[in-house]
């Protein structure tokens, strides 16, 4: 193993080691704040895969994950007993669902043209889920409960917050590597070939529609995974997170925290939501000022965000 | 189910109405695009803090019309404050980089309104109230004042551009930058004025607007994502599609009204980009290019 | 410049078995229209198995317009295209690719934020293994080394790691080429490719054309008419989209239309 490969895996186990240690050391605020980043990180993953592999914008990434997330609340409320699998299964399946119209209209429109489709989009599937209020609650969401980590014969125990996080942790991890994987494979390597020139890549032989409708698929998919995740966490569905405003705040974790580094939106998010705690102490509710401020800082001084320094490293 | 004839006559004059409010708005932002490149993301929030100065002035004048004027220099020199400060940095840079920039901005000024008028809407009256009667129905005097209003405001930039000195000016930098330059245009003056006049005919939709909504910090939001559906469905930077297609839209979504609530008829606009988009990608209105 | 290596005037690379192969590119009554404007009227012509053909002609010519229809970018209003005996008129940019046409382009066509290799190593993945989501691109050797020998076919061997950004113009204009080169094509399509370069850079340029001629067919678009006289076999003269005159440098030196037409030795 090269000596960048032996660095990158061991800040890996030690970010890992720290976050499996996390719960059991943190008081319950700081812990559930470390669960929710992780889930939020995993939704900025899903777009920087579009963003910052493909360099395609998205604007409408709360479609998938609101869709995971009501997804979910499906299956946990129709299917008795509530079962965690199922869950996911009907909030990919939703995610997917959309991911399929988006992908439609990603090979058809360029640039600005798609990221306002995409943000169109998601406020489509806002205002269908907040006036649909016999299905989906409306403005007042879903609320269900949680069901059991449950393996037939194996083992089944209902979550503890310590367990949760564990569980929320294997899951962000996993996603982490596959998506790492798939950026680093031939089709990924094609996907990033799109975004420094898209027409040339046509021109050397590649059906780039067929990548860009794959490139969606999967970026929607794991999006709607963190939408379940969400849900499993928090145990509500809300219209709130569909709206547009939540898609644009997934944008400024990726450009905050570093595109295409896959760990950057990570800790975009983390970052985010430090800035948030930070100024709520000083500003109250009026926290997205300074952080507002700061980020349109960054976009003009430091675009390439917070990791993006690593963008070369983490790519070979 | 027939329609009785008053309900969609009021509804037709509506869609007029709002259509041209939202036409004015529509114009800043195309204007913006076409001159620019850019695409304003606080245009919305330019809107609403428009209103929100207007009520300010109106509050402590109980004019109208100073409110109105109020509100254009000040959101004017807002906006050229913004396009200094945070877009000329990013002149020559990927678009994305404005288009984020801008909806930072959207974020800062959104909660700034919050902050600084706080969550109970204002009120600006009308300058002329009282109805007048078409048919048998009543209908108020200041929605047609709001319909003209706007398109004299629009009618005056159309002029401008077309005949105006600097208005050539402005035409000559969207047509090749670097000539402009060269034939010593100021460029980014330019630039910065045209953000400005933008800015300013979001603030003056917004003082129209607030006398029939009341005035809050939300307002901006439903009225960005109107804007940019009109601004797409018209053709971007072209300034009769977008007049065209944000009364079109409007009387779409009035008609809309008349079956289902006012937030669903929005799918109706959104509908229509789509297809428009699929169809027509340059424009609805515009003629598609060989 | 005085050509030193050319075969025979006008006679194809044979297979060495006395036999005349057809054409590799053959377009027949080709003609691009827009609107009022002719970019291309009732073009005709065929392009020998190994050949090496120049298109020269004044600005506007229609020099791009026909490379932009073999390439797959314009579809031609009316005419054919026909490709190693298949028709390909209308066939959009990747499927000409898979059919083993590249192309380099005037105006500096690469991948500025990825290295030389990476440059070079996408677009020969592009001929197997493209749609790999789960191995590393790394685990396909195969690839790398047909991306390797293409670069150090053009000169840039020592560079791999280097961000293609930072090249020199010349360097980029190699690059350029490999790119193509690394499609593994039957055909390629130089769109000036000494565009901008010194004398010495033009130089290496020619020799590094003349290298890997000897195993394709090449169209070559170039103003340098050193360059052309130097390389080509064949040369068809373009103006205002018809073309003029054909045959061989020598040929056309001495043709008389052309030389009102557009040359100045």
């Amino acid at each position: 193993m090269t000596r960048s490969a032996a660095g990158y895996w061991i800040g890996f186990a030690v970010v890992l080691a720290l976050l499996v240690v996390a719960p059991l050391v943190l008081p319950e605020f700081w812990r559930r704040f470390v669960t929710e980043i992780l889930i939020w990180g995993l939704l900025a993953m899903s777009l920087d895969l579009l963003i910052g592999y493909t360099g395609m914008v998205s604007f409408g990434h709360s479609a998938f994950f609101g869709l995971g997330m009501y997804g979910a609340a499906a299956a946990l409320l129709t299917v008795r007993p509530p079962n965690l699998w199922l869950a996911i299964l009907y909030g990919l399946v939703g995610a997917g669902a959309v991911a399929v119209f988006v992908a439609y209209f990603s090979t058809r429109l360029r640039d600005i043209y798609f990221a306002i489709t995409t943000l169109v989009f998601s406020q489509i599937f806002y205002v269908i889920i907040f006036t649909w209020t016999e299905v989906t609650g409306g403005e007042n969401g879903l609320g269900f409960s949680q069901p059991a980590f449950a393996i037939p014969g194996v083992v089944s125990a209902r979550f503890t917050p310590v367990t949760l996080h564990w569980f929320v942790l294997a899951v962000v991890t996993v996603s982490y590597l596959g998506l790492r994987r798939i950026t680093q494979s031939p089709f990924g390597m094609v996907l990033q070939s799109i975004r420094e020139n898209e027409p040339r890549t046509r021109a050397i032989g590649y059906h780039v529609e067929r990548y860009k409708i794959v490139a969606v698929m999967l970026s929607g998919l794991f999006a709607g995974l963190a939408g379940v995740l969400y849900a499993l966490q928090n145990k509500f569905a809300a219209p709130d997170f569909v709206f547009f405003l939540v898609s644009g705040e997934v944008v400024v974790f990726n450009v905050m925290g570093g595109m295409g580094t896959l760990v950057g939106p990570v800790a975009g998010a983390a970052f985010f939501f430090l800035l948030r705690e930070l100024f709520s102490r000083f500003f109250t509710e009026y926290y997205l000022i300074p952080v507002g401020i700061i980020f349109t800082l960054m976009v003009i001084f430091v675009p390439q965000g917070l990791l993006g320094f690593l963008r070369r490293r983490l790519n070979q | 189910m027939t329609i009785p004839f008053d309900l969609l006559l009021i509804q037709v004059i509506n869609g007029i109405v709002t259509g041209m409010i939202l036409a004015l708005v529509a114009s800043g932002l195309t204007l913006i695009f076409g001159i620019m490149d850019v695409v304003n993301f606080a245009h919305g929030e330019l809107f609403m803090l428009g209103a929100y100065l207007g009520s300010t002035v109106f509050l402590t004048t109980g004019n109208f019309w100073l409110a109105l004027g109020a509100a254009v220099m000040g959101i004017g020199l807002l906006g050229a404050v913004i396009q200094t400060t945070t877009l000329r940095p990013l002149l020559g840079r990927d678009p994305l980089t404005t288009i984020l920039a801008t909806f930072g901005l959207s974020l800062v000024l959104q909660n700034y309104a919050l902050w600084q008028y706080g969550p109970v809407p204002r009120k600006i009256n009308e300058p002329i109230t009282g109805h007048f009667s078409l048919f048998y129905l009543e209908y108020p005097w200041y929605r047609l004042l709001v319909a003209v209003l706007s398109a004299a405001i629009i009618g005056g930039l159309w002029l401008f551009m077309k005949y105006g000195k600097y208005g050539i000016w402005i035409r000559a930098t969207t047509q090749d930058r670097v000539m402009a330059a060269a034939m010593g245009i100021p460029v980014p003056l330019v630039h910065t004025v045209v953000f400005a006049i933008g800015a300013a005919m979001a603030a003056a939709s917004g003082v129209l607007f607030g006398p029939l909504t009341g005035v809050n910090h939300a307002m901006g939001l439903d009225f960005i994502l109107r804007a940019f559906i009109v601004v797409v469905v018209g053709g971007m930077g072209n300034l009769g599609g977008s007049i065209l297609a944000a009364i079109f839209l409007s009387l779409l979504e009035a008609f809309a009204s008349i079956w289902v609530s006012p937030a669903q008829a929005v799918i109706v606009s959104f509908v229509v980009l789509i297809l428009t988009l699929l169809f027509r990608p340059t424009g609805l209105f515009v003629p598609t290019p060989k | 410049m005085t050509p030193d290596r050319l075969p025979e005037p006008g006679s194809p690379h044979g297979n060495g078995r006395g036999a005349v192969r057809s054409p590799i590119l053959r377009t027949e009554g080709l003609t691009v229209r827009f609107g009022g404007l002719t970019a291309l009227d009732n073009v005709t012509l065929a392009v020998p198995h190994g050949e090496i053909r120049a298109m020269i002609g004044p600005n506007g010519a229609g020099k791009s317009t026909f490379f932009n229809c073999v390439t797959g970018v314009l579809r031609p209003t009316s005419g054919r295209i026909v490709f190693d005996g298949e028709d390909i008129t209308g066939l959009p940019p990747h499927r000409i690719s898979q059919k083993a046409i590249a192309r380099s382009y005037q105006i500096t066509n690469i991948l500025p934020g990825a290295t030389v290799l990476e440059n070079v190593r996408i677009a020969a993945q592009s001929r197997h293994h493209s749609w790999s989501l789960v191995r590393h691109h790394r685990a396909f050797v195969d690839v790398i080394d047909r991306a390797r020998a293409v670069l150090d076919a053009v000169g840039l061997g020592d560079k791999e790691e280097e961000l293609a950004a930072n090249l020199s113009h010349g360097e980029q204009r190699h690059l350029e080429i490999g790119i193509a080169l690394a499609t593994e094509p039957k055909l390629l399509c130089l769109d000036e490719p000494t565009a901008g370069m010194s004398v010495s850079e033009t130089r290496a340029t020619v020799e590094l054309i003349r290298q890997i001629a000897t195993d394709l067919t090449i169209l070559i678009v170039e103003h340098d008419m050193e360059v052309v006289m130097g390389l080509a076999h064949t040369i068809t003269v373009l103006h205002y989209g018809e073309v003029v005159a054909e045959g061989t440098p020598a040929e056309i030196q001495a043709n008389p239309r052309v030389q009102e037409v557009y040359l100045k030795t």
